[in-house]
């Protein structure tokens, strides 16, 4: 019989833990439910970042981008303390996975910023998506993250948006450089089948076709390959004028210092992507590196000027990749959102809507970001695209790069400012 | 020549036999093809070769570390991958500071050496600890034991230097005198690889000399056909299996220099886990427990490797063929496991213990 009553009691308990939080603050009529916080709680930000690994310094990068922007804001909102959240979404799937259920897990999360990686996206996508959270992603640019189309390849969820540019119009004006800027006739790409590089991969060497070019080999590596020989050899056969290798480091570090002792490839351009502009890349690749191209972010204006200041004094270096200035933006985009959506209680606690969250940052409309006037589109296959895809250009790699430290590498095209005409 | 038409009919003894047919066929056909073609230069040829024997000569001098092993406990040390990444992981600081102060490019073969002494004693010690700490007390265990052990300590020692070293990858400097290339008959080698071939060879013949012509190789040959009468003989076990331990621990660790040298990139806290298999693959290639079987099958396995997908791959017409480069690896190790389970000189081992 006690036995029996203190069950009973336990169950009304449990029960009790469980939904006197929702039950405190206002009253919720959001579909996918709402976040309640306390009068004294901080609104609590999630961000999934590669923090350790081959690219952790674009985790490092982003992150600093995201805590600006905090800072910005004296790290409050709503009168509510701002706490930060960081998981390590490593560059992979499971990575993005984890992170994306250590967060979800969480119901004092608003929305996240990450994944830095595409391949980590796709882990994260349908977590966060069925969570009702929000993600805002500052470097993606995989075409398959923001298309709908489940059957074509598409891994496009509710609640996905980027400020990265899609690979889509990355790919495009690539493939324009190579054709118009180098002259080149033919070309070859290289990916290592992460979503990110084969989406680069695929869009280059299908805009080229469109352009007359010839699209002489489409081959990849495996991650984690160190021997590049016979993939070099191989595209020696077919001695392209340019080759595109969107790969990571160090793969690309690999490819780039091996291709100077192929037969064949002597003449041979490299075209990198976004992977290698990183100051790492001409250190690590040594004197192969000078001459290669790589794509990169590109970011002006005084409103940019003074977050590099801000920067400097914060963490008393330079950044060390190009997309801070995109995650800066995709912060201001969230918490532009919460701002919005939330409503205030009497005692001061927030209720935040987590549909009305989704809403708000679909509705984003000529936000004036760091990197271009921000609108979030909806049609796939650029669903969830925020970015204007204007802040990109190629850079070339000098002997400044690999032996001075120095960086950003000169610019060799702005698609911003310069025309192939 | 088959087995089944000989004896009893077996449908294992049948299919192995096809097998064996569709194999030669296969490699007859894909080489056929591809060298019927043309595609590939006589220059790029030799190319890959020369890269290949280069990787080669990194497989065997890791490989050497399983076989000596092996050929005194009997035992795959699993772990001795990791052996490797310890010297090449933490000889990378050593290289940053040479080239920092400049003494790397004034005295490269000066400093190289330091860097492979350094290496060496490092990673000797780490295979000496790890045969005090983990396989000793296990000694006299189920083959299983220390086996499971091993792949234990293998993740042990890529943990602990991913928290002593950190999780990111560097990268060796450039040697200036090791870029750029020579010219023979034509065909630009590069001077790394002769470099790399030319110092895992010398490293290879110091370690012939040392189990074939001194006193505690002669140890190590005793207490490898049998440990009992060694003992008998007065020779002290327990000493000549660290001193094992720390030989292969000193040939992994000049190996990590090596490939930093050649293969500059890449430097973590995993790196030692691929090239580990690998050489265990080449040491069975070769025969295990044989020390010249190790070698051979390094250098065997690093110029398949290099060769097989362009020349065999491409000409079947298998798309993305140098993806397979690894599957080429392990599918030499499991058709070794088939038809020549002793490996290539592994006859020879046995008449010698017999």
């Amino acid at each position: 019989m006690i036995r029996s009553f203190c069950s009973l009691m336990l169950a009304i308990n449990l029960l009790a833990a469980f939904l006197l939080p929702v039950s405190a603050g206002g009253a919720c009529d959001d579909p996918l439910g709402c976040v309640e916080v306390g009068p004294d709680d901080p609104i609590v930000v999630g961000a999934m970042l590669v923090i350790s690994g081959a690219i952790n310094y674009l985790g490092e990068d982003t992150l600093g981008g995201v805590e600006l922007a905090l800072l910005d804001r004296d790290e409050t909102l709503l009168n509510h303390e701002i706490e930060l959240v960081v998981e390590d979404s490593l560059c992979t799937a499971e990575g993005g996975q984890i992170a994306a259920q250590r967060l979800a897990a969480d119901p004092t999360v608003v929305g996240a910023i990450g994944t830095n990686c595409s391949s980590a996206a796709q882990g994260a996508i349908p977590i966060i998506s069925e969570s009702g959270m929000v993600m805002i992603a500052p470097s993606n640019t995989s075409p398959s993250l923001t298309n709908t189309d489940i059957a074509a390849g598409g891994s496009h969820r509710p609640g996905y948006f980027r400020t990265s540019q899609n690979g889509l119009i990355e790919g495009m004006r690539l493939a324009q450089f190579a054709m118009y800027a180098l002259e080149a006739e033919s070309l070859a790409t290289v990916h290592d089948g992460d979503p990110y590089t084969s989406g680069l991969a695929r869009a280059v060497a299908d805009t080229f076709d469109e352009l007359d070019g010839n699209v002489v080999f489409e081959g990849a590596v495996n991650k984690g390959d160190t021997d590049m020989t016979s993939i070099l050899t191989e595209i020696a056969v077919h001695q392209p004028d340019v080759i595109y290798v969107p790969l990571f480091e160090p793969e690309s570090n690999f490819f780039a210092a091996q291709m100077q002792y192929i037969a064949g490839l002597e003449d041979t351009i490299i075209l990198g992507g976004a992977a290698s502009f990183s100051s790492s890349f001409p250190e690590n690749t040594g004197d192969a590196a000078i001459g290669i191209y790589v794509s990169g972010p590109l970011v002006s204006g005084d409103a940019y000027e003074k977050l590099l200041e801000q920067w400097v004094d914060e963490y008393g270096s330079d950044p060390p990749s190009g997309y801070h200035a995109h995650a800066y933006d995709a912060t201001n985009l969230l918490l532009n959102a919460l701002e919005a959506v939330a409503e205030i209680n009497d005692d001061g606690s927030l209720t935040i809507g987590r549909q009305a969250m989704r809403d708000a940052v679909a509705a984003t409309e000529d936000y004036p970001g760091l990197t271009g006037r921000l609108t979030c589109r909806e049609d796939s296959p650029f669903a969830g695209d925020c970015s204007p895809g204007t802040a990109l250009a190629v850079f070339q790699i000098t002997e400044a790069e690999v032996y001075d430290d120095h960086w950003p590498p000169p610019l060799a095209w702005n698609f911003a400012a310069d025309s192939f005409d | 020549m088959f087995k089944w038409k000989t004896d009893e009919f077996s449908w294992v003894d049948f299919t192995i036999d096809v097998l064996r047919i569709l194999i030669v066929l296969g490699v007859v056909v894909g080489a056929w093809n591809t060298l019927s073609s043309g595609r590939i230069t006589f220059a790029q040829w030799v190319n890959l070769f020369a890269a290949g024997l280069s990787q080669g000569s990194i497989y065997a001098l890791i490989a050497l570390g399983y076989t000596l092993v092996y050929g005194i406990l009997l035992m795959i040390n699993f772990a001795h991958g990791e052996v490797f990444m310890a010297g090449a992981f933490s000889a990378v600081f050593l290289a940053e500071a040479f080239n920092r102060t400049g003494f790397l490019n004034e005295q490269p073969l000066l400093a190289i050496l330091l860097m492979i002494m350094f290496a060496g004693l490092l990673s000797m010690t780490v295979a000496i600890l790890l045969e005090r700490v983990a396989y000793r007390p296990l000694r006299g265990s189920p083959r299983l034991v220390p086996l499971i052990t091993a792949i234990g300590a293998s993740f042990f020692l890529q943990y602990t230097f991913r928290g002593l070293y950190g999780s990111g990858f560097k990268a060796y400097p450039q040697v200036k005198i090791l870029q750029g290339a020579v010219s023979i008959g034509g065909i630009n080698i590069p001077i790394v690889q002769i470099f790399v071939f030319c110092s895992a060879l010398v490293l290879m013949l110091g370690l012939y000399w040392l189990v074939e012509r001194t006193r505690v190789g002669k140890a190590m040959r005793a207490v490898s056909e049998n440990k009992e009468v060694a003992r008998l003989m007065g020779i002290d076990i327990d000493w000549v299996i660290m001193f094992t331990f720390g030989v292969g621990g000193f040939l992994a660790g000049s190996a990590g220099v090596i490939n930093g040298m050649f293969r500059p990139q890449g430097v973590n806290f995993f790196m030692g886990f691929i090239p580990g298999i690998k050489a265990f693959t080449a040491a069975v290639l070769g025969g295990i427990g044989n020390i010249p079987g190790a070698m051979l099958g390094g250098l065997f396995l690093g110029v398949i490797e290099a060769i097989g997908p362009n020349l065999v791959l491409a000409g079947l017409g298998i798309p993305g063929a140098n993806q397979l480069k690894d599957v080429i690896a392990f599918t030499m190790l499991v058709l070794v496991l088939i038809f020549r389970p002793q490996g290539i000189l592994g006859e020879r081992l046995s008449e010698k213990k017999a």
